[in-house]
Parts: structure tokens; sequence; C-alpha cells
């Protein structure tokens, strides 16, 4: 027992979720609420990869599902482990003040 | 039908908790809001036929990630100027220019799903674990061996990162550099 309902209104969603993600990278500046909004965004592409593969019956969207949560999980991972290392470094989560790069004559 | 309106009420409910989570000012209230987002996002994957996709995302989004995510603001230990700071950040004249370029592309997203596309209703057919795994060690097993060298680059990277140079605090792995 499945939905049946329109396709437009799965991809509706999708964007509707992956607009937000894009919201939520903008307007914070603490690592950890961008960290979430990019986790927000991936899970937002995995299910157009869903909804594509029902629509044609074929398990690939399954499959580039379980691929993009691999890359998700190895993202996490890493980027928890570098905001740890910044938290150590400057004692603060803004993304502001991780600014070493910076060109000093600006 | 019963499952139309399963569809609907967690999209519905995946789309609240994801404002709620961009909102909050409480690193761990967004937690537990994003944990929902997924749980409904997992429910829309059963609805449109996607069962072991469904059981993955819950094992692995609401269960693996964000165990990650907890363990990481436990170790952080942030507190009420964290707070603080989120909420001078918050404020109107921060978030509506980003918001509103992003609602511009939403809408062109929109417009491009709903009048360009065509009206196919979505399949009514349940895609079985065992399609996807014939699928997964088959056609794409080149894929799989992928995935798993690119574990294997997370797992040393995130052990260099994490047990590497912490000045401060006493290494658990005892071979500190």
């Amino acid at each position: 027992m499945t939905a049946t309902v329109p396709m437009e209104h799965a991809l509706i969603v999708a964007a509707a979720l992956l607009a937000l993600g894009l919201v939520g990278v903008l307007i914070r500046r603490n690592l950890i609420f961008m960290l979430m909004s990019i986790e927000i965004m991936l899970n937002s592409a995995g299910l157009v990869f869903i909804i594509a593969g029902n629509q044609w019956k074929q398990p690939d969207g399954q499959v580039m599902f379980i691929f993009i949560l691999t890359v998700a999980a190895v993202e996490v991972a890493i980027g928890l482990a570098l905001i740890l290392q910044v938290y150590h470094h400057y004692k603060t989560l803004d993304a502001d003040a991780v600014n070493k790069l910076r060109d000093q004559k600006t | 039908m019963l499952m139309n309106t399963v569809f609907y009420v967690s999209a519905l409910v995946a789309i609240l908790s994801t404002v709620l989570v961009i909102t909050r000012v409480n690193v761990v209230h967004a937690l537990l809001y994003l944990i929902v987002s997924f749980f409904s996002v997992a429910l829309i994957f059963f609805a449109l036929g996607a069962p072991f996709v469904a059981a993955l995302e819950i094992i692995i989004y609401a269960g693996a990630i964000m165990v990650l995510f907890v363990f990481v603001i436990m170790m952080l230990n942030l507190g009420q100027r964290s707070r603080e700071e989120e909420r001078l950040s918050l404020e109107p004249k921060m978030w509506i220019g980003p918001s509103l370029l992003a609602g511009v592309l939403f809408s062109e997203l929109i417009y491009l799903i709903v009048y360009t596309g065509n009206t196919a209703v979505s399949s009514a057919v349940e895609i079985t674990p065992k399609q996807v795994g014939i699928a997964l060690f088959g056609p794409y097993a080149i894929g799989v061996e992928l995935a798993s060298m690119l574990l294997l680059a997370g797992l040393v990277g995130a052990y260099h990162l994490g047990a590497g140079r912490t000045s401060n605090s006493s290494s658990v792995t005892g071979d500190k550099t």
C-alpha cells in the first residue's frame, strides 16, 4: 500500500526542505547550525532521488540514497572533528572568528 | 487513500520542524527538532513505497548521525553565552535578506516543477529491499567500493583531527604526537 500523490507535490516538499536548509546556512553563524542545515539539504537531495526512483519503478534511486547517506555520515564525522578543533583554538563556534586566512591589509 | 493523508501530514510536519530547526537559539532544541524532521522524512519515504530506505533514514540519520551531534554538543559545553550570541545574530536585519533570496530561488524551483513538468501520478508500487540489494551489489558494485574508500578516508581524517593536537585535554588514545 503506497501513496498515490502527484509527483509535483513530493518534489515541492523536497524543494522546500532544500530552500530551508539554504536559509539555515546563510543566516546562522554558529558552525553546528550550519552543519545541521547542510544535513537538511543533503536529506532533501536524497528525497528527490527516492521520488524519482519510485516514479520510474527502479531501485536505482534507493541505491543513490544509500550513497548519499554514506557521504553525509563521512561529512558529519569530519565536520564535527573540525568543529572541535576550531572550538579548542578559538573558544567560540562563530564562523566569523575563523579568519586567519584573511588579508591583513583590508 | 490513507497513505496520501500520511504523506501530506508528514510533509507538513517535516517543513514545520525544519523551520523550527533553523530558528532556535538553543542547539539542543534545534537538534531535537531535526530528529523530528528526519522521522517525518522517513515517513514520507515509507508512504512513497521505499520501506528499506525509511528504516535506513531512522537508523543512520536519526540514530547514528544525531548521536554524533549530541556527543559533540556535550563535549563543547555551550552555555548561556552561546544562546545570547545566537539571539543577537537572529534579529530581522540579519535574516531577511538571505531569506528573500532563498525565497526567490524556491519560487523558481516551484515554477519549474509545476509548470514545465508532466503531471504523472506517483507509482503505487513498492520497491523491496531485495531489488535494492541486487542493484547495489550488481551494476553499482564499483560505487560500493568507492563508498568503502570514502568511509576509510573519513575514518582516518576524523581520527587525525580528533586525536591529534588537542592541546588542553589528555588524549584517551595515549599516542599524542
